[in-house]
């Protein structure tokens, strides 16, 4: 099951090499998204448009907040 | 969407899976840097002077005065000692009768943005309730800064500028 994460998790985890992945469509994330995240809007996110991230380093997923 | 897209993620067959259920709204409201189009137009963070003169609710009136008018600031900014904003000295509560505390001069809850509001809407606010400027804080109330009016026109004239 998904872990839910703190801002501060999610600067640490960053650090530590994680990948950051919003789930927004498209035009939201070109406005704005956290820097070095990848955009796979959830519409989109299946086995293929998710070779873009590497499985052996953690994911966390975002999108705009609670929705 | 996000425990949504997490959870496919696993399904697929990641297994180190987190969600950031906050989501940009609160990255962008402490303040933290973002990229995109709309993250190179100025915020109310970018306006914020974070050297605003802060005190205590315990502290001497007279004391913050002299400190105040020594840094050459017209207000202060009354805060815990985890920078939760309290309340704020103005220009009339620092000449107030130095019997008075802090905590009597002081104007309770001033109102507050966060440091992602774009500056046109900033400065939108600022001009309808007729103030100088506004207190930048996180969501959780801890002091960012002052934006001070005329500071966030000059950014956004620079801004229109470029």
């Amino acid at each position: 099951m998904p872990r839910p994460v703190t801002r501060e998790d999610v600067q640490r985890l960053v650090a530590d090499g994680a990948q950051l992945l919003e789930v927004l469509p498209q035009a939201e994330y070109e406005e704005e998204h956290l820097p070095g995240a990848i955009n796979i809007p959830l519409k989109e996110l299946n086995r293929e448009t998710a070779l873009q991230l590497k499985r052996d380093r953690p994911v966390i997923v975002y999108c705009h907040d609670y929705q | 969407m996000s425990p949504r897209a997490a959870s496919r993620l696993e399904a697929i067959g990641f297994m180190q899976v987190y969600d950031y259920e906050h989501g940009k709204r609160d990255w962008g409201s402490f303040g933290l840097p973002r990229e995109g189009t709309l993250a190179e137009s100025p915020s109310a963070g970018d306006a914020a002077r974070r050297g605003v003169p802060t005190c205590r609710l315990s502290d001497d009136l007279s004391a913050v005065r002299e400190h105040v008018r020594a840094s050459g600031w017209e207000t202060c900014i009354v805060v815990t000692d985890g920078r939760v904003v309290l309340g704020r000295l103005g220009r009339r509560a620092l000449a107030a009768d130095d019997s008075r505390s802090v905590e009597d001069a002081m104007s309770e809850g001033p109102s507050t943005v966060r440091p992602s509001l774009p500056l046109d809407k900033l400065i939108e606010r600022i001009k309808r309730r007729n103030l100088s400027s506004f207190v930048v804080t996180t969501p959780d109330g801890r002091l960012v800064g002052l934006a001070l009016l005329t500071e966030a026109e000059q950014l956004v004239a620079e801004q229109a500028s470029t």
